[in-house]
């Protein structure tokens, strides 16, 4: 099933039974073998995503590869006007995983329904959301996707079928088994698709919700996008083991585990589950594991990690490695990727554009729409 | 007019807004086979089968979760918590997601779905199945808050509710399951949410009364008018959120003087809150300091002496009128 | 051993009584049922007698002391023995019986609020020793004593909103209504009753009901409750004025008609029967009086009495100095019969031969100088009334009339107020009814 198996193993607990070593008591040693074997990984990953991208369409490939440039240049472009102070309150932002939405959601219909937690941004985008409308709506201006009451964990686009970032860790799990309800209830083939960071697996609502969904039968993806820190929490000291895919067995539910840093991994395993899902009605929980770049937020210092440890990961990065594979499978010349980039800044700048010259909010939406 | 508990005509409503419209679906733990935890669906599972009555598992948090989430995607379910006071465990989707889903997606998505069940207390049940929690729900912008005390009400409101495009919180009274009333015929009958009612009228004293305390209230008015001369005026709020505060003010304006009876604890109650808004829109119509009789501030107790201790009752009422009356 | 001796229980319904008086003296031995002391009960003076003999050691409560029951009034033992630890545990729980109820202090089987909405904590208290304190504070707490004024108002005028609105949209001065809610606030219905009733009545329910008075054919009276207003504003005036607050008010009264009136009246009657001017005055006062209740009344700390009929006191010179002779009812009384019964009075008063029956008891008081020249001058009040007139001569003075300098007799009256009782308007409305009664005589006959 996991035909992308990277290191699976559990984390064993340390010699003296504490699960909670700190980075620094690790083996030196240790820690170059794991930068040795993601060098060996990304040259395997090479290799299995030309046999994937054989298969695929290559204007696909190419608006892929596109949305993850797009998705990359928005969130730094992000993380520069946060700092100038031109997104208020809180924001995360999705650098390192953008092979997780993309990969996912481009294998969906486009009435198919998306809901996600407060990383959001990036999914808003795949799912169809021109970047002015979000980042409008990241700097708080009447044109924003939500007219500037949501702000950056607050996505939402009906017509697009985004039913948008959540901030209540986990909560989005079962309003999204609803929304898969409301689907099989109604007959009307969508599947829903529902990220969720590895922290929210933890939520009691994780659990409520698999079981529902199994029990219900519900065509659904559980994604949990495993970026392996909740805020400055590392999975290993929040969970009891690293193998979350695994957990769905416990509602029997089919489950894979992918690597988050090839997106044709996870275009491969979403498109299984959303089969399974359309066809059988029968949910799965894939576990995507990424690496999050950046901090949680844009508060975060990142002081639980080394710059080590986020260049291992960066070696590996999901947009180098898919243009890469574009470029030996010549899908994509490096001209081709040069205009690419090019657009995608373009469509940044338009962005930023747009939202710097777009009007605040009316003070007369201040009460509107808090009832229907 | 029929003559009908307000069990029954809970189920009539459910059975109506089941048939009229084929999103409604009544959702929770022990709905359909076993008929009811309190029998208000009772016969409903028989009649529509699995796809309109659905049990679920003991899973609060996950239920309401899938209420809001397939009343987002355009159905209008009916989730029944087997009382409030599991509601708590809930209380993520329902504060965080459905009270606030409509405002942060800028008016995109609609939750039109109705958490409904007995709230406040029962017959010696205890802490954790008594208590009254409209007024933390009343606290959240985007929710409805409905406490029927009549048969007729019962009914009417919750079809309103059931058809209302916002999550509506929907506090029924094991208490009062029992009691009958008339209800108007025909499949029509609705009352609109946000219209209190006059259940008795009076010229000297208001007492705003509702759920369980509406008929204690009008015993009370009774005996104030058997014994004291005193003519009370009982106004049911029947929907806490939105309030009609109109019909209370204007009631006040007429009498001077207001008793607030509730079965919630006394703190930043919803009594509390009309008090204030009592002051605010007919201070200068007062004669007497606002009085307001609630449940004590402990939990539940079990013994029977000390639950109907706790309980407002008749005579509490009683007093507090005649001390705005100054008798 | 030493030990407390404690206020018995004498009467079954006693919760406290007073010593009286002790029989025995610290120091003196006593036997078993030997009287001790005499105690005033709520039913009546009990003796109190010793259970076993001993010495009287030391009295706790002297004579006119009160003990609640239980409460520690004496130590007995035995002669020269040291008692200091048990002085000692007495000055520090007040001599309180020590907590014996022990066990239950479970709830009374009474409600916790009676349907009267008031609990007396006295009450329970005797059969509550030892009992909850809690729930005694809860009891109190949860039902507020309506009607009972506790909390000093410090002179604020409390009103409740809509009275306050009320009186505004009546142009009522709150300042002359007593309030009948907690603390004296002025209510609805003070509002209500002062609408109906005039600018302020005694409270209707009692306001016919008079008492008789003690001295014989003095005007019967009903006391009415001294409201918490008028507790400060006697408190404050007389404070800063000496024990009767008074104030003066004058009027000048065109007595003209009065003048033609008695000269139509004397016309027909004989000289030993003719009135004089100071009769009719006393008439348009009684008449006044018995329209201002607040005039004709008495401030009694307490209570504010009110009397029923006007009993004027005429103020007589004697040799030995002043006496002031009472008119009873005159109110009630014809001209030619006040004049006579003054003319009387008068006669007595000179011939020293006024009983105390006569000259004492009045309600209201007049001083006429007039005869003696005066114009204007203040009378000082004769307590417990509430107002005195002085009365001055009736001189002819040039005045303007319809635009024509006329000639009219004007006659200056001053009255002092006690101002815990009479207020500057109630006052002067009082003068608008007694000059009005003057100007226009016919008014007497209303």
């Amino acid at each position: 099933m996991a035909k992308t198996a990277i290191n699976r193993k559990p984390v064993t607990a340390a010699k003296n039974g504490s699960k909670t070593a700190k980075p620094s008591e690790k083996n030196g040693n240790e820690e170059f073998a794991v930068v040795e074997l993601a060098k060996a990984e990304y040259k395997q990953r090479l290799k299995s995503q030309l046999e994937s991208i054989k298969k695929t369409d290559k204007r696909l490939l190419r608006e892929m590869l596109y949305q993850m440039v797009l998705g990359r240049r928005f969130e730094e472009k992000c993380a520069e006007v946060y700092r100038m102070g031109k997104i208020g309150g809180f924001c995360h932002l999705y650098i390192g995983q953008e092979a997780i939405a993309v990969g996912s959601m481009m294998a969906l219909e486009p009435t198919d329904m998306v809901i996600t937690s407060y990383r959001d941004h990036v999914q808003a985008m795949v799912k169809g959301m021109s970047p002015e409308s979000v980042l409008a709506e990241l700097y708080g201006k009447a044109t924003g996707c939500v007219k500037g009451k949501g702000g950056s964990m607050h996505m939402f686009s009906k017509d697009l079928g985004f039913y948008g970032g959540h901030g209540i860790v986990g909560g989005q799990i079962g309003v999204g088994t609803g929304m898969a309800y409301a689907a099989k209830y109604k007959g009307t083939g969508q599947v829903t698709l529902c990220f969720f960071g590895e922290a929210a697996v933890n939520q009691g609502i994780f659990h409520e919700s698999l079981n529902m969904a199994q029990l219900w039968k519900l065509p659904i993806v559980f994604i949990c996008e495993n970026n392996q820190y909740g805020m400055g929490t590392s999975q290993d000291r929040a969970m009891s083991t690293r193998n979350i895919a695994r957990k769905a067995d416990a509602f029997e539910m089919a489950n894979e585990f992918v690597d988050g840093m090839d997106v044709m991994a996870v275009r491969d395993a979403s498109i299984r589950a959303i089969e399974r899902a359309r066809k059988k009605n029968m949910p799965t929980l894939l576990e995507v594991r990424a690496y999050r770049y950046m901090g949680h937020s844009m508060s975060d210092p990142g002081n639980y990690r080394t710059r080590e440890e986020i260049a291992k990961y960066q070696e590996r990065d999901p947009i180098a490695l898919f243009k890469q594979s574009l470029n030996d499978a010549k899908v994509l010349s490096e001209k081709d990727f040069t205009k690419l980039e090019k657009d995608a800044m373009d469509a940044v700048e338009s962005a930023v554009k747009f939202a710097e010259e777009s009007p605040l909010p009316l003070e007369s939406e201040l009460m509107t729409d808090v009832y229907a | 007019m029929a003559t009908l508990t307000i069990r029954d005509a809970l189920n009539q409503a459910l059975r109506e807004e089941i048939i009229r419209d084929d999103n409604v679906f009544v959702m929770g733990e022990e709905v359909a086979e076993y008929d009811g935890a309190y029998k208000v669906t009772r016969g409903l599972w028989k009649e529509f089968g699995d796809k309109r009555i659905i049990d679920t598992p003991i899973t609060e948090l996950g239920f309401a979760a899938v209420g809001v989430g397939a009343a987002m995607a355009g159905l209008r379910p009916v989730i029944e918590f087997m009382t409030w006071n599991f509601s708590v465990l809930a209380s993520d989707q329902i504060i965080n997601h459905a009270a606030k889903m409509f405002y942060m997606s800028g008016g995109q998505f609609k939750v039109p779905v109705v958490f409904r069940g007995p709230n406040g207390s029962a017959f010696q049940v205890s802490s954790q199945h008594s208590h009254s929690l409209e007024a933390m729900y009343a606290n959240f912008p985007g929710l409805k808050v409905v406490q029927p005390s009549t048969a007729a009400d019962a009914k009417g409101l919750l079809k309103s509710s059931i058809r209302d495009d916002n999550p509506v919180i929907f506090m029924e009274q094991e208490r009062m399951y029992g009691l009958k009333g008339e209800v108007p015929d025909g499949d029509d009958f609705t009352i609109p949410l946000g219209v209190a009612d006059i259940k008795r009228e009076g010229t000297d004293c208001t007492i705003v009364a509702r759920s369980m305390t509406v008929p204690i209230a009008l015993q009370a008015a009774e005996k104030m008018q058997a014994e004291f001369d005193v003519s009370v005026e009982v106004v049911d709020p029947r929907t806490i959120k939105p309030l009609d505060i109109e019909t209370i003010v204007n009631s006040v304006k007429k009498t001077n003087r207001l008793v607030i009876a509730e079965e919630s604890h006394s703190f930043a109650s919803v009594g509390a809150e009309i008090a204030y808004q009592i002051m605010d829109g007919a201070f200068d119509h007062l004669d007497a300091p606002i009085k307001r009789i609630s449940t004590v501030e402990a939990p539940m107790p079990y013994a029977k002496n000390l639950e109907t201790l706790a309980l407002p009752d008749v005579d509490k009422i009683v007093a507090a009128v005649k001390e705005v009356c100054y008798l | 051993m030493a030990e407390k001796f404690l206020m018995p229980k004498l009467s079954p319904t006693m919760e406290e009584g007073q010593i009286s008086r002790w029989v025995k003296s610290e120091g003196d031995a006593f036997e078993a049922n030997e009287t001790l002391a005499e105690v005033d009960t709520d039913k009546a003076t009990m003796e109190m007698t010793a259970l076993t003999g001993g010495t009287l050691l030391k009295i706790l409560k002297g004579e006119g002391e009160t003990a609640l029951l239980g409460e520690a009034i004496a130590i007995t033992g035995k002669k020269g023995e040291d008692i200091s630890a048990l002085l000692t545990e007495v000055a520090s729980n007040g001599g309180r019986k020590a907590s014996d109820a022990g066990g239950t202090p479970a709830l009374q089987s009474e409600p916790p609020v009676s349907a009267g909405g008031q609990i007396a904590t006295t009450a329970t208290s005797q059969s509550n020793v030892g009992g909850s304190p809690t729930q005694a504070e809860t009891r109190t707490t949860a039902s507020v004593p309506s009607g009972i004024s506790v909390t000093p108002t410090n002179g604020r005028m409390i009103v409740s909103p809509i009275a306050a609105r009320m009186a505004a949209d009546n142009g009522i001065d709150l300042r002359n209504v007593s309030g009948s809610g907690p603390n004296g606030r002025i209510i609805k219905r003070d509002i209500e009753e002062a609408l109906s009733g005039g600018t302020r009545t005694p409270s209707s329910a009692t306001a016919n009901q008079f008492t008789p008075s003690t001295i014989v054919g003095a005007s019967a009276f009903s006391d009415e409750p001294t409201s918490k207003m008028r507790q400060v504003i006697a408190g404050r005036l007389a404070e800063s004025i000496g024990p009767i607050p008074t104030f003066y008010l004058t009027v000048e009264i065109e007595m003209d008609n009065v003048l033609a009136v008695r000269k139509q009246i004397n016309a027909n009657l004989d000289d030993e029967s003719k009135i004089s001017v100071n009769d009719i005055i006393v008439k348009a006062a009684a008449m006044s009086l018995l329209k201002h209740p607040w005039v004709n009344a008495s401030y009694q700390d307490k209570t504010v009495r009110f009397y029923e009929q006007a009993d004027i006191g005429v103020a007589v010179a004697i040799d030995e100095g002043l006496i002031t002779p009472v008119v009873r009812g005159a109110n009630l009384k014809g001209l030619a019969e006040i004049s006579a019964e003054i003319k009387d009075l008068a006669t007595k008063a000179k011939a020293k031969k006024l009983q105390p029956d006569e000259y004492t008891g009045a309600t209201f008081s007049i001083s006429n100088l007039g005869m003696m020249g005066i114009k204007e001058f203040t009378a000082i009040i004769n307590p417990p009334e509430a107002a005195i007139i002085a009365v001055g001569g009736a001189i002819q003075t040039p005045v303007v009339r319809e635009g024509q300098i006329v000639i009219r007799n004007l006659m200056h009256v001053t009255m002092s107020c006690d101002h815990r009782v009479v207020d500057g308007a109630t006052g002067a409305k009082f003068l608008q009814s007694f000059k009005q009664m003057l100007e226009q005589p016919a008014m007497m006959l209303l």
